[in-house]
């Protein structure tokens, strides 16, 4: 899983208000190299979630990311260079998504997120 | 400008379709004029089209699937010497550059209903002399490619559409579908398969029907073996896929035979992202919205594979009270999931597509008719954000068929309509049997045939009545 898949995901359990960001918790995190396309984080970067990028990239160990970033950033090849790797290059193989809420785990494993709801949840 | 687009003779309503989605994509905002040439049935490959550049001609018809050649048309006839005085009027400033001496050409026969011998085709590309071709003749490689073309009402019936009169053309080829795609692409050498893979020239066609281009994020919510994706990555675009069923996204059957493995076979990019949700239930956090290009799929609809969703056992047993899960087996719990019914999914898919793709993208999606339906452009789902752009039958047998509809996104996504869809989605949880019941497509399709057709003499005679022909009643 992506970090660009862990800002558009949140907890859609019943009854929970505010399940996004989803805390991630790691076991194992690769990073694959991915053909880097500077159009392509340009149309994304409006659609994020800042705040909850920077933090997950800080759990899965990556740090370069600027606190605060808006859209004049994108002018900065370093920048979408950085962005890039946050965005698409790092993965969680192994690993959970635990609801802010509940703490419900969703797991990952071999880098897909199963966001099943249980019976109860639904 | 007027040329001569020559379609395949395969999937008869998807042709003028994906030449319209095509000429959008590169460039053509205002809709395309067709006509049919004299003495033509709509369902001949022989169509005319108007198109701004030849430029635009060469790229509709070079990403095509089903164009076997847009062609200058120099001139047509129902003989042979109605064709040499077009060609003679044609005007010379078209003509005279495509045959100087610098140039190298070739002249191809082709006919439509009928095998021409290769004496005959000679005999015929001899009695063209009367065009002043001053360059050389190159079979392999040419610079120009001419080709003569003929369909004639052979007698005999062949199993193709009426041809009233003989009708020859005689054109400079603009561009044409590159089909070598399709056997790098067919199924039967794909590693990973599930039993509703998707067709390679189908997931192509899906894919034209979506304007999917490099750059572009699309997403198909029943993703399955990433069949429909593997075309969009083709056509550059970045992909993303969802199933509820977590053996197809995650498992597969084995570290090579799986999604991933799909993509890596051909080259292609891999997905951004495959995970398992429910499309009834999507993860999307509130507030994430217009983030996809398009969104294209086949829904599970019952017929060869049912849909599932999210809180099995409790809508099965119709208790009220929550089922729950007890805390010690929480962490390994495997969730069982109740069947989707069609129209439920539908309106979930048609939800999502509404919140989630951008201002103008496409949802590109199967739908099934009984065929007993008049297929009628009213039949299909409809939404308020969305605009009917095409619907293109594919007849699977007698009893049914499936409809690739494209719809685009022209209106946004307002608080009013996600309470409207919030009210309909209760709705379907609270009566969930009903909705079950009806259009349950599968008992319509494998049923015993009087349960549906009513009075079964009136409909096999009307059966019979419908023309069949290959390429539309197979």
């Amino acid at each position: 899983m992506r970090l660009f898949t862990h800002n558009m995901l949140s907890s859609n359990i019943k009854g929970v208000a505010n399940g996004f960001p989803l805390r991630i918790e790691v076991d194992q995190v690769v990073e694959k190299q991915v053909d880097f396309n500077p159009d392509f984080l340009r149309n994304m970067f409006p659609k994020l979630e800042w705040k909850a990028l920077v933090d997950a990239a800080r759990t899965m160990g990556y740090t370069e990311l600027p606190e605060e970033a808006d859209s004049s950033m994108l002018e900065s090849e370093e920048f979408l260079r950085k962005l890039h790797h946050a965005l698409l290059e790092i993965h969680l193989e192994e690993g959970a998504l635990v609801c802010p809420e509940t703490g419900r785990k969703f797991p990952v494993n071999k880098g897909i997120p199963n966001m099943l709801l249980h019976e109860d949840e639904v | 400008m007027w040329y001569l687009c020559v379609f395949y003779h395969r999937l008869l309503s998807y042709r003028r379709a994906e030449v319209e989605s095509l000429a959008e994509m590169f460039g053509v905002f205002s809709s395309l004029e067709w006509r049919l040439p004299e003495n033509q049935h709509p369902d001949s490959p022989f169509h005319l089209v108007n198109l701004p550049s030849e430029d635009i001609a060469r790229n509709i018809a070079n990403r095509s699937i089903l164009v076997k050649g847009i062609y200058e048309l120099w001139g047509e006839g129902s003989s042979f010497e109605q064709l040499e005085e077009a060609i003679k009027s044609y005007p010379e400033d078209r003509k005279l550059p495509y045959l100087t001496c610098e140039t190298t050409f070739k002249v191809t026969v082709d006919s439509f209903g009928k095998a021409i011998s290769f004496q005959e085709q000679n005999d015929r590309i001899k009695s063209l002399a009367y065009i002043p071709f001053k360059g050389r003749v190159n079979l392999k490689n040419p610079d120009i490619n001419f080709w003569l073309m003929e369909t004639d009402d052979y007698g005999a019936p062949n199993g193709l559409p009426p041809v009233v009169q003989k009708r020859i053309f005689f054109g400079r080829l603009v561009g044409g579908a590159d089909r070598k795609l399709l056997p790098t692409y067919q199924l039967k050498s794909r590693r990973y398969l599930g039993p509703t893979a998707m067709d390679a020239e189908m997931a192509f066609l899906m894919a034209n029907q979506a304007l999917v281009m490099p750059g572009k994020l699309v997403y198909d919510p029943f993703v399955g073996t990433g069949s429909i994706l593997v075309a969009a990555a083709h056509f550059g675009a970045m992909t993303m896929g969802a199933d509820i069923d977590i053996r197809a996204v995650r498992d597969g059957r084995g570290p090579d035979c799986n999604v991933w493995s799909n993509f890596k076979q051909y080259g292609l990019p891999l997905p951004v992202a495959l995970l398992r949700a429910d499309n009834n239930l999507p993860p999307w956090r509130s507030g994430l919205k217009e983030i996809f290009d398009a969104i294209i799929c086949d829904p599970p609809y019952g017929v060869r594979a049912g849909g599932r969703k999210s809180g099995g056992r409790k809508l099965l047993k119709g208790i009220v009270g929550p089922y729950t899960v007890p805390d010690d087996k929480r962490t390994d719990h495997i969730p069982s999931t109740a069947p989707y019914s069609l129209a439920e999914c539908v309106h979930d898919l048609l939800d999502l597509a509404a919140r989630m793709l951008v201002m103008g993208g496409r949802l590109v999606y199967f739908y099934p008719v009984l065929r007993e339906d008049d297929v009628m452009e009213n039949h299909f789902p409809e939404h308020q954000c969305f605009k009917l752009i095409a619907s293109s039958e594919q007849i699977l047998s007698s009893r049914y068929s499936r409809v690739l509809v494209t719809m685009v996104k022209t209106g946004s996504y307002t608080d009013k309509v996600a309470e409207a869809a919030k009210i309909k989605h209760q709705e379907f949880k609270e009566n969930y049997v009903k909705w079950l019941e009806h259009g349950n497509l599968h008992s319509s399709v494998f049923g015993p045939a009087h349960l549906h057709l009513g009075e079964e003499t009136d409909s096999k005679l009307c059966k019979e009545l419908k023309p069949k022909y290959r390429g539309k009643y197979v």
